[in-house]
C-alpha cells in the first residue's frame, strides 16, 4: 500500500481485507453492488466477491437489518450499508429492540455492523445530514463508532467486523474525501472503545469526534498562537465511552470543552459533562462548556447550514472564555 | 404426501401436550406463580403443531406467542417452557425473558420476537446465510392478521421474494388481533391475497384440520426448498380466549365463540383417529395419562428451580463489555456508596 488513502478508500480497503480474510463476511445494502454504493464505499467488491457476498437489496432498511441479524445468528458476519445514516431510523426497532438486546436475552450475540454516511456540511439538507449517534449511544448492547481519520476508518471498521456484537459505524460524509493519509502497514486494527489524544496540551481539553476533530485541531493551532495549549481528544467510540482518557486529560487541564455536531440536548456532551461532574468535580477550575449544533433540524441553504454547524469562531470564543476563567 | 398412522399418533400427542401444558400454565397463572401475562392458543393448536410438523431436521423456526405447539414439535421440553413462564434461573433465557422468547439453536428453534412482523426478515436472513453456507434449510415463521399489517412484514416478504429465499410464513388468521376484528385489520379479502403483491406463492387451509395443515405445510416447505421462493400459508382458525388471560373478550359474539368451540381441532382429530382406527379412545386415554405424568414431573421440577440471582455487575450485554462494566460499577455502585 503506497501513497495516501482517503477515508473512503480506507473503508473500501477495510471491507475488502476483511472479506478476503474471513469468508463469513457478507455485505447487504441498497445500490452497493453494481453501482458500488451511493458514495462508492463498496466499489469493485461485487466484482471481487460475487453476488452471494455483495447483496443489492430493495429499499427495505428494516428488512436489511433483520436479514443481517438472522444471517449473523447462523454464523455469518454481515455488514449493512445505510445509504444515509438518517434512514437507520427505519431500522430503529431492529437495531434497538432486537439486535441490541439479543445477547442479553438469549445468550447469542448478533455480530453485525451497520455502517454508512452521517453528518452535515455537504449541503444535503434535513434528511441526509443528521448525526444520529445520540439515539443509539444510549442503547445498552450496541457499540457506536465514529472515526475521524482514514487510518481509524480502516482500523475501527475491521475491529467492528470482528466484534461479536452489533456495532454502528457512523462515517462522516464530509471526511470521505478530505481526510487522507498513508495507512499503516499490516492489519492496522484499531480497538473499539479507546479515544485518541490528537494534540497534547495543558490549558484546556477539547473532547470531540468525527468531523469536529479537524475543527478542534484548527482551533488548537490558533489558540497556540495566543499561548493557550488545548489538548484535543478524539473519542473515536461513543459507546463504550473511553472515560479514562477524558478524565485523565481534564484532571491535568482542569477545563473541559465538549464539542459535537449532534444537537445539544441529551447529546454526547451532556453525558460527558455528567461524568465530569461525578468524577472530576474537584479538579475543575471552570464550568464545563458545550459547543454543539442548536436544537433544530438541519437547514439546506449553505448560509443556513454554516450557521447551524459549530464553527471556528464559536469554538475559539468558547475556548478563550475557558482559558481566561 | 400422506401422514402415516404413526405420524398421526405423534401429531395427536403434540396437540394434546400443547393443550394440557397450557392448562398447567393457566393454573400456575392463577396461583400467581407465572411472571407476566399468559397468551393462550386454545383452539388454534392444530395450526402451530401441523405447520411445524412439516419441517425436517435442520430446518429453522421462529414462533410467535401463540405457537407453543410449534415450539414443542421442534423439541422444546415442557420443563423448558414452564421454567420460562416462571422466569427461573435454569430456564433457557435464564429469567431475562419469558415464555417462547428463548433460543435452542441446536433444535433450529429461535426466540419469538415481540415486535410483530420482525421475524419475517430475520428468518429470511437465517436461510440466506444457510444457503450461502451450502445448506438446504427452510425457515418457518408465523404472523397473525395484526402482524401482516406491519411494515416489517411487507419489507421482509419483499426482500425474501427478491432473493428467492426458502421461507414459509404461516399466517394465523384467528379472527382477532387483541380486540380488533379482522375486518378492521385488513382490507383484503384474505391474508393470502397479500402474496400477489410480492410475487410469492400462497395457499389457504382449514387451520383446525391438523392433517390438512400438515399436508399444506409440506407442500409449502417443498416449494420453498426447491428454490421457488417464499410461501404464505394462511390457516383459518380462531382464538378462543382473549388476547391474554386478563382480557375477558367482551367484544366477542358468544354465538361465534360457541360455533368455534364446536370446531375444536383436537376433538375433530379424535373423531378422525376413531374413524380410521388409528388410535381408539382407550389408547388416547393412555396418551393423556402419559402426558399428565410427564407434566406432573415437569411442573414439580420447574417449581423447584431457583429464581435468578441478580449479577452485581449486570454482565451479559456484550461479549466484550469490560469498559461498560467498569463504568457501571463506578457510577452506579461506587457512586452510591
Ligand atoms: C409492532 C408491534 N405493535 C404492537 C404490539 C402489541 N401487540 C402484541 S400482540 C398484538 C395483537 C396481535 O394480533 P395478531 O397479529 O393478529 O396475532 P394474534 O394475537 O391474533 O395471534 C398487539 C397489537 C406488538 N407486539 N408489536
Amino acid at each position: 500500500m503506497s501513497g495516501e488513502a482517503t477515508y473512503l478508500d480506507a473503508i473500501r480497503i477495510a471491507l475488502g481485507e476483511e472479506m478476503e480474510r474471513d469468508g463469513r463476511v457478507i455485505l447487504l445494502g441498497e445500490d452497493i453492488g453494481v453501482y458500488g454504493g451511493a458514495f462508492k464505499a463498496t466499489a469493485g467488491l461485487l466484482e471481487r466477491f460475487g453476488p452471494q457476498r455483495v447483496i443489492d437489496t430493495p429499499v427495505v432498511e428494516e428488512a436489511i437489518v433483520g436479514a443481517a441479524i438472522g444471517a449473523s445468528l447462523r454464523g455469518l458476519r454481515p455488514v449493512v450499508e445505510m445509504q444515509f445514516f438518517d434512514f437507520a431510523a427505519r431500522a430503529f426497532d431492529m437495531i434497538t429492540n432486537f439486535a441490541a438486546k439479543h445477547r442479553y436475552r438469549t445468550g447469542l450475540g448478533v455480530p453485525i455492523v451497520i455502517r454508512g454516511p452521517s453528518g452535515a456540511g455537504v449541503h444535503a439538507g434535513p434528511f441526509h445530514s443528521q448525526s444520529p449517534e445520540g439515539y443509539f449511544a444510549r442503547t445498552p448492547g450496541l457499540a457506536v463508532v465514529v472515526p475521524s481519520t482514514a487510518a481509524d476508518a480502516r482500523g475501527l471498521l475491521k475491529a467492528a467486523i470482528r466484534d461479536d456484537d452489533p456495532v454502528l459505524f457512523l462515517e462522516h460524509k464530509l471526511l470521505y474525501r478530505r481526510a487522507k493519509e498513508v495507512l499503516p502497514e499490516g492489519d492496522g486494527v484499531v480497538p473499539i472503545g479507546r479515544a485518541a489524544v490528537r494534540r497534547p496540551g495543558r490549558d484546556l481539553t477539547i473532547v470531540t469526534y468525527g468531523a469536529m476533530v479537524p475543527l478542534a485541531l484548527d482551533a488548537a493551532a490558533e489558540l497556540a498562537k495566543e499561548g493557550v495549549e488545548a489538548e484535543v481528544i478524539d473519542l473515536r467510540t461513543l459507546l463504550p465511552m473511553d472515560e479514562e482518557t477524558v478524565l485523565e486529560s481534564v484532571k491535568k487541564t482542569s477545563k473541559a470543552l465538549l464539542l459535537h455536531e449532534d444537537a445539544r440536548t441529551l447529546g454526547i456532551g451532556a453525558e460527558i459533562a455528567a461524568t465530569l461532574a461525578e468524577k472530576a468535580f474537584e479538579w475543575l477550575d471552570a464550568p464545563v462548556l458545550r459547543v454543539t449544533a442548536p436544537d433544530t433540524p438541519i437547514p439546506f441553504a449553505p448560509s443556513l447550514e454554516a450557521a447551524y454547524l459549530p464553527g471556528l469562531s464559536t469554538l475559539l470564543a468558547a475556548a478563550r472564555r475557558l482559558a481566561a476563567y | 404426501m400422506t401422514t402415516s398412522p404413526e405420524q398421526q399418533r405423534d401429531l395427536y400427542r403434540h396437540l394434546l401436550l400443547t393443550r394440557l401444558l397450557e392448562e398447567r400454565m393457566v393454573s400456575l397463572y392463577r396461583q400467581g406463580k407465572m411472571t407476566g401475562g399468559l397468551f393462550r392458543c386454545l383452539g388454534q393448536e392444530a395450526t402451530a403443531v401441523g405447520s411445524a410438523f412439516a419441517l425436517e431436521e435442520g430446518d429453522l423456526l421462529i414462533p410467535i406467542i401463540r405457537d407453543l405447539g410449534a415450539t414443542l414439535v421442534r423439541g422444546a421440553r415442557p420443563v423448558d417452557i414452564l421454567r420460562q413462564v416462571m422466569t427461573k434461573a435454569d430456564a433457557p433465557a435464564r429469567g431475562r425473558d419469558g415464555f417462547l422468547h428463548f433460543c435452542l439453536p441446536e433444535k433450529g428453534l429461535y426466540s419469538a420476537i415481540a415486535m410483530l412482523g420482525t421475524a419475517v426478515s430475520v428468518v429470511a436472513g437465517m436461510v440466506l446465510a444457510d444457503r450461502y453456507l451450502g445448506k438446504k434449510t427452510v425457515g418457518m415463521t408465523y404472523l397473525g392478521e395484526g402482524g401482516t399489517s406491519t411494515g416489517a412484514f411487507h419489507e421482509g416478504i419483499n426482500f425474501a421474494s427478491v432473493q428467492k429465499l426458502p421461507i414459509v410464513v404461516v399466517l394465523e388468521f384467528n379472527r382477532y388481533s387483541y380486540s380488533t376484528p379482522s375486518e378492521m385489520q385488513c382490507g383484503a379479502a384474505t391474508l393470502a391475497d397479500k402474496a400477489a403483491g410480492y410475487g410469492v406463492a400462497s395457499a389457504i387451509v382449514d387451520g383446525n384440520d391438523v392433517l390438512a395443515v400438515v399436508e399444506a405445510a409440506r407442500r409449502a416447505v417443498a416449494w420453498a426448498r426447491e428454490g421457488n421462493g417464499p410461501f404464505l400459508l394462511e390457516c383459518k382458525t380462531y382464538r378462543r380466549k382473549g388476547h391474554a388471560e386478563h382480557d375477558g373478550q367482551a367484544y366477542v359474539d358468544p354465538e361465534e365463540l360457541a360455533e368455534w368451540t364446536r370446531r375444536d381441532p383436537i376433538a375433530r382429530f379424535e373423531r378422525h383417529l376413531d374413524e380410521g382406527g388409528v388410535l381408539d379412545a382407550a389408547a388416547r386415554e393412555a396418551v393423556r395419562a402419559g402426558i399428565d405424568a410427564e407434566l406432573d414431573a415437569a411442573v414439580a421440577e420447574a417449581e423447584a428451580s431457583p429464581a435468578p440471582i441478580p449479577d452485581p455487575e449486570f454482565r451479559g450485554v456484550r461479549a466484550d463489555e469490560e469498559a461498560v462494566v467498569k463504568r457501571r460499577e463506578e457510577t452506579f455502585v461506587g457512586g452510591l456508596r
